[in-house]
């Protein structure tokens, strides 16, 4: 599955969006959305398990969990040379 | 005046002088007659900063309903701090296996089931499903004061495992909370100060458990959700909290529906003085014997 598409699969699964996972834009705010912080634990608990990452404290924040965008970079970052 | 700071001091300190008493497990010591009157008065110096705040006065007993700690989602945060009850609800048969077990020394855990009372985590959670609804026009200001429980078993007096706080609850529009907030903010300093107490503030955040915690934490220091006020208690360059401040933005709104008359999510926040934390404050400050004591400070606690 392609990255992007497994980013939203993941926020359709576990951040209980008041809007479609599958089609809300790259930077939509995620937490306006509806997702709790609570939610984005389970969001980024399941990045991790899903693309074998582990986000560094210096990723645990609103601007990489906040948008779709900043998922991506986050973990195209993380992944970078795989 | 002996200006050492440190656990072992502290604690050493408050037994010789009979302001605590030890009872062999950690966090649960007894407190003396001296220690209670100073924590009483200066319980009181707080009444008397908040008189005219027109807060609704609420004492809840130190249990909670299980299904309320359940709903506000406390265990995601704090899964190891709570403590639940459990209770034996057998009969005379199953007795017999209880008394066994107990009198044999061993695990007698399997007698007995969850009942539906929590301790209290917090001295807050008994009164918000009491706000379910649509709030009135100013909001709620509530007034409170509870023994609450965390299982953090510590040989540092400052940690204990059962101690009081003293709390004031808001509910209300975003703007009104936010505006009592940087009242307290202010407030709480000043009062602490006022009693000779060299109290420092800063953002901060709770300890949440795991990984997860770590994000939980980043988002509540990032949001400036959670201050305290620090002072120097068993150490000076890690000072102890013994005032904090929680903006809940809508959680509790949210989860027990409530509401504002404009129909929005309310927002709640509460701040609570740990009591116990402000008298070791107090003696290690100022010296074991209140007798002591500068005036100024006599003066504000023993009116």
């Amino acid at each position: 599955m392609p990255m992007n598409e497994a980013i939203r699969d993941i926020l359709k699964g576990h951040a209980r969006l008041r809007a479609d996972a599958s089609s809300i834009a790259e930077d939509t705010d995620l937490y306006k959305a509806g997702m709790t912080s609570h939610a984005s634990v389970n969001v980024m608990l399941a990045l991790e398990s899903r693309f074998d990452v582990e986000f560094p404290d210096r990723m645990l924040s609103r601007e990489v969990f906040g948008t779709v965008a900043g998922i991506r970079a986050a973990i195209e970052e993380l992944t970078a040379g795989r | 005046m002996d200006n050492e700071y440190s656990p072992q001091k502290l604690y050493d300190d408050l037994v010789a002088h009979r302001l605590i008493i030890p009872v062999g497990v950690p966090g649960i010591f007894g407190r003396g007659a001296v220690f209670e009157e100073v924590l009483r008065r200066f319980d009181s110096f707080l009444s008397r900063v908040a008189e005219k705040d027109g807060a609704e006065v609420m004492l809840f007993p130190p249990t909670l309903d299980r299904r309320v700690l359940e709903k506000s989602e406390y265990l995601d945060s704090f899964p190891n701090l709570a403590g639940a009850v459990f209770s034996f609800m057998g009969n005379e048969r199953d007795l017999a296996g209880l008394s066994e077990a107990i009198h044999a020394g061993g695990s007698w855990e399997a007698w007995q089931k969850m009942t539906d009372v929590v301790l209290s985590p917090a001295a807050c959670y008994p009164v918000y499903p009491s706000f379910t609804g649509t709030i009135p026009d100013h909001g709620y200001l509530v007034d409170m004061q509870n023994w609450v429980f965390r299982h953090e078993p510590s040989p540092e007096p400052t940690r204990m495992q059962a101690f009081r706080v003293r709390e004031f609850v808001r509910v209300g529009t975003p703007e009104v909370v936010i505006d009592w907030r940087n009242m307290w903010l202010q407030r709480g300093v000043d009062l602490l100060r006022s009693l000779g107490l060299p109290a420092t503030s800063s953002v901060a955040s709770d300890p949440f458990f795991g990984r997860g915690g770590r994000m939980l934490a980043a988002n509540q220091l990032r949001q400036n959700l959670k201050f305290e006020v620090q002072i120097p208690v068993i150490s000076k360059s890690d000072p102890t909290a013994v005032y904090s401040f929680n903006y809940h933005q809508d959680h509790f709104g949210r989860i027990f529906a409530i509401r504002t008359p404009a129909g929005e999510i309310a927002h709640t926040a509460c701040l609570g003085f740990g009591l116990e934390r402000c008298a070791m404050a107090l003696f290690r400050t100022h010296g074991m014997v209140p007798a002591d004591w500068p005036n100024a400070v006599r003066e504000k606690l023993w009116t």
